[in-house]
């Protein structure tokens, strides 16, 4: 039991910034800047004293009181070395767009305030340990999202933002009709309880006797609802418009953030509950993340739209989450399995937080690329940068080298791990799924071709480099990516007691 | 203390019906008062009830050659209902504070309602209960005849035929059951243990059931509700939807469920899966659910998508009750109230907030108005009642529908999955209905900027606000703490199905 309350005081502690930003008028951003500050040190403080816990991987932090004892919700909320990385993740890329939106001119209270409730609910989602706690949060990140497109979108951004939350709402319908049968079955909410119950085999043994064989149905409802999430192919259409419809600085929060929450659920949810279903369905899952990896990737290279193609090249980098989840699902694993399901999931976890910075980045050098040519992000439109804004170049460059993939930044770190352990776990997925890697790098080397190099084109000419402040508010960034990439085990020693609690708990 | 509720509202009634023309302030301040005293001895008699069964409240002989008695009695489930009948009242004032149409007959007759809603969640004795129902239709036929707008005479007829066609399925029924338990009392409990015969209820509960559940807007006899919402005036709508269509509802359970409970065994054959009344109208719930929210998608009119959305939400109610599981039950319970409060609150904003400004309710026109820019105060109350009205949890709604669902799973999987797919259809329709209402994205041509200058929208009133604010927070609390009502709702579902009950 926490005495200081830390995770419930990191969950209001936006919220008190929300409100105080809708009051700010002008000041709303430096109002969130410093909330989203506050956080980050606050989550920091979370780090260490979850670390420094006796409890090796487990969970950290706890704070449990009855909420409604009849229907088995409590107020239950914890940390591990997973949902820790998720409430760093978060913290930074709440931050980074925070800092982003530079130009906010109409309303700024209530945009800042949308973004400070939006970070809310990923501290909430990522620390619940009750379903209900986390549904709750889960679809209190959908308002926020859903305004901040709908009111400082582009174009097209009414159909955009009404598609991305009706689908979202269906995931969530299907997946809370699933998780009620669960409850039916047990009587229980509690995620721990529940993957206990699930690990000796009692829970699909107690849905089989009360609801009769519904196990594989349920697991298609839940799998459906994080599949939209994160997007799997084929649930992914609401996500391109939404992408490029979203302002960038929100865009940043929807594929840094938000996205990870769907991966998330997948191991907190899905695999503990559902491995033995997950395990059964094995193969048809390994195509759709295959066809995730690869069609995202081509679809990014049709792409003419800077935001397009980055919004295809995320459902790329998320496939190969999805990629290793589904191979490490193999029931009776010998020992040298069991050290590739470890580093399966090691990749996944680094890959969400690795996936999470470099897109976020990479849509606020898209995000400063429109507020200098007055909206351009066509690929077509730009030329030669690297002549007027050399360091802007410099600095973005690295960012898609990241995403590309290029050992010593953090891109290649989750990714070599993946397929270092799909190969042997799923090794058909692993080679078709390299053909995702390497149209990956050749869309995003056309991307530095076309936008760095080449002619200048006339409005381009006096294209100002970045200055003093985006350099001092990008330098940590790009900083921490280097830091990733050249020190992975950081990241990998923390998570790794949590990787190993985490599979001596499932069952597939 | 409770049935001070009722001879207050009937009192207050008599008054406004006596009170000179022209004193329109006067009427509408005198409303108010017996509205807010009403709702506080609900309140009063909703804290004082935690942790009781049911208690009597009045007693004595009314009719005792036929075993008649003024009995008044209030469990759990009453106290619940009669909150919400409280909270309608007020929030029906503040609403209705532009009638300046005859206002304080107009004031009359919704008085005269709310003591007859009072009065029939607080009955005990059959006769006295089906008064009460018979007492709370009249009102509202006049209510919408004479201040209501499209189609209104139609509509007002439409709803009085449907109501006395589905009272006199009840009255026969009730006759019934009186003569065949021979008991020399009318009393529910001495009725609920009188041991009527099985192939009795077997023919009598559909019918009274039935009679009942068409006030409660099941499909297919549903069509008086829409046209109904629609033609009334907000504060009509407001009660219509939010406690008239639960008399329904309460009748099902109070008198048709606890009555006739083995009205609900099997018939002993089944026909491709309906082996008994139970499937018949668990199955026509379920179609409420589908078809209410489909419709809804396809209005023009606002009106019509929240007419249609009540349907739909109803279906939830009756749903609940054919689980005939504690849980599913008492989720059916909760959403008669959360219901009352959430549809409530969205006719007031649409028929109050801003059909009165703007003077149109097709989408079609309301989106080129620019209504988030010109009457945010309407916006942020529709967000909010949205989010309600979809079942986002941290509103009322969410306990009850997924107490609903998981009582549903409990009995069958597919009473289950065709609701969430109800759900889903619910969020289009709202969000649909949101964004051309009030985020219309057509730019305004010069010529209706000129014209949008020229008719400034009047400024949001204090009763207005009051009342929104009342709705969404109470949704808001129950959301956040729902042990509020069910504290109270379940021991009183219980009892009831532990066999007649009380």
């Amino acid at each position: 039991m926490s005495e200081f309350h830390l995770l419930t005081l990191l969950t209001v502690l936006p919220f008190v910034g929300a409100v105080t930003a809708l009051g700010a008028g002008k000041h709303a951003r430096g109002v969130a800047l410093i909330t989203t500050l506050t956080s980050l040190a606050l989550v920091l403080v979370v780090w260490t004293e979850w670390s420094r816990l006796p409890v090796v991987g487990g969970y950290g932090l706890i704070e449990q009181y009855k909420w409604v004892p009849a229907l088995g919700i409590e107020y239950h909320l914890g940390v591990d070395g997973l949902g820790a990385l998720m409430l760093l993740l978060s913290a930074i890329v709440t931050l980074m767009s925070v800092d982003a939106a530079r130009r906010v001119h109409h309303q700024p209270g209530l945009y800042f305030a949308l973004v400070l409730v939006l970070e809310a609910g990923l501290f909430g989602s990522f620390t619940a340990l009750n379903f209900f706690h986390w549904f709750l949060f889960w679809e209190l990140c959908l308002i926020p999202a859903f305004f901040l497109i709908k009111l400082w979108g582009g174009a097209r951004r009414g159909p955009a933002a009404t598609q991305f939350f009706v689908y979202t709402m269906a995931g969530s319908v299907a997946l809370l009709v699933a998780f009620l049968a669960v409850f039916v079955s047990t009587g229980s909410m509690d995620f721990p309880h529940l993957t206990l119950l699930a690990s000796t085999g009692e829970l699909e043994q107690a849905i089989t006797s009360h609801l009769g064989p519904v196990t594989i149905w349920l697991t298609i409802g839940v799998l459906a609802g994080f599949a939209i999430k994160v997007p799997m192919i084929p649930f992914h259409t609401w996500l391109p418009s939404a992408y490029a419809e979203a302002p960038s600085p929100v865009t940043m929060l929807l594929t840094g953030a938000m996205s990870k929450m769907g991966i998330y659920g997948l191991l907190r949810i899905a695999l503990p509950l559902f491995g033995p279903q997950i395990a059964q369905m094995r193969t048809p899952l390994l195509v759709l993340a295959v066809a995730t990896v690869v069609m995202g990737a081509w679809a990014a290279a049709a792409q003419k739209d800077l935001k397009r193609i980055f919004a295809y090249s995320s459902v790329n980098h998320l496939g190969y989450c999805l990629l290793a989840i589904f191979a490490l699902a193999i029931p009776a694993a010998g020992t040298a399995a069991q050290t590739s399901q470890a580093m399966a999931l090691n990749g996944v976890i680094l890959q969400m937080f690795n996936h999470g910075l470099t897109a976020a980045a990479i849509f606020w050098f898209i995000a400063i690329l429109q507020q200098r040519t007055g909206g351009h992000r066509g690929i077509d439109q730009f030329g030669g940068l690297r002549k007027p804004a050399p360091v802007l170049a410099g600095l973005m460059g690295i960012a898609l080298f990241s995403s590309l993939g290029l050992p010593g930044l953090n891109g290649f770190p989750g990714e070599f791990l993946i397929f270092r352990s799909v190969l042997p776990l799923a090794w058909v997925a692993a080679t078709v799924s390299i053909l995702g890697l390497l149209v990956t790098a050749a869309v995003i080397l056309t991307v530095i071709q076309k936008v760095f190099t080449g002619p200048v084109p006339e409005h381009c000419i006096n294209f100002p480099d970045l200055h003093g402040g985006e350099r001092l508010a990008l330098a940590p960034v790009i900083g921490l990516m280097l830091l990733v990439g050249l020190l992975p085990q950081l990241i990998v020693e923390s998570v790794n007691p949590t990787v190993m609690y985490l599979l001596a708990h499932w069952r597939f | 203390m409770l049935a001070w509720a009722i001879y207050l509202s009937f009192a207050g009634a008599l008054a406004e019906a006596l009170l000179p023309k022209g004193k329109a302030a006067l009427s509408r301040w005198l409303a108010l008062v017996v509205a807010v005293a009403g709702l506080a001895l609900t309140v009063q008699g909703f804290i004082a009830g935690i942790g009781q069964g049911r208690v009597v409240i009045v007693s004595l002989p009314w009719v005792p050659s036929m075993g008649i008695r003024f009995l008044l009695a209030a469990d759990g489930i009453s106290r619940v209902l009669v909150l919400l009948t409280g909270l309608a009242a007020v929030a029906g004032v503040l609403f209705s504070w532009n009638i300046e149409l005859r206002t304080n007959e107009f004031f009359a007759f919704f008085l005269a309602l709310i003591g007859g809603v009072y009065g029939v969640f607080l009955s005990a004795d059959l006769f006295l209960l089906f008064v009460f129902y018979e007492i709370a239709i009249v009102p509202k036929y006049f209510l919408i005849a004479i201040w209501g707008s499209t189609r209104r005479e139609y509509a007002a007829m439409k709803l009085a035929l449907y109501s006395f066609t589905g009272s006199a399925m009840v009255l026969i029924g009730l006759l019934a059951a009186y003569s065949t338990a021979g008991s020399h009392s009318t009393g529910l409990v001495e009725l609920a243990h009188a041991n009527l015969p099985v192939s009795f209820q077997m023919w009598c509960f559909p019918l009274v059931f039935t009679g009942f559940a068409i006030l409660a807007g099941m499909w297919p006899f549903h069509t008086w509700a829409p046209t109904g919402h629609v033609a009334a005036p907000t504060a009509a709508s407001m009660l219509l939807a939010g406690v008239v269509m639960k008399l329904g509802a309460y009748g099902c359970l109070r008198v048709g469920m606890a009555l006739f409970p083995r009205g609900l065994d099997p018939w002993g054959f089944s026909f491709v899966g309906i082996g008994s009344w139970r499937d018949v109208f668990a199955l026509l719930a379920v179609i409420g659910i589908l078809y209410g929210a489909l419709v809804a998608l396809a209005q023009s009119d606002f009106k019509f998508v929240i007419g249609y959305s009540s349907v739909s939400h109803m279906g939830f109610v009756l749903l609940g009750l054919m689980t005939l599981n504690q849980i599913g039950v008492t989720g059916a319970v909760m959403q008669m109230f959360s219901h009352g409060i959430i549809a409530g609150l969205l006719f007031a904003i649409v028929g109050r907030i801003v059909y009165d400004r703007t003077h149109t309710r097709q989408l079609a026109e309301l989106e080129s108005m620019h209504l988030s820019k010109r009457l945010p105060f309407a916006a942020v109350a529709f967000v909010i009642a949205g989010l309600a009205s979809i079942g986002m949890p941290g509103f009322s709604g969410f306990w009850a529908e997924i107490q609903v669902l998981i009582g549903a799973w409990m009995v069958k999987p597919w009473w289950t999955l065709a609701p969430g797919v109800g759900i889903v259809v619910g969020v289009a329709y709202t969000w649909r209905a949101l964004q051309k209402a009030f985020f219309g994205d057509a730019l305004p041509s010069t010529h209706e900027l000129e014209q949008e200058h020229g008719h400034e929208l009047a400024a949001i009133t204090w009763p207005e606000v009051t009342g929104v604010v009342m709705l969404a927070g109470v949704s808001l609390a129950v959301g956040l703490w729902p042990r509020i009502l069910l504290d109270s709702i379940e021991p009183a579902v219980k009892a009831l199905l532990a066999g007649g009950g009380q």
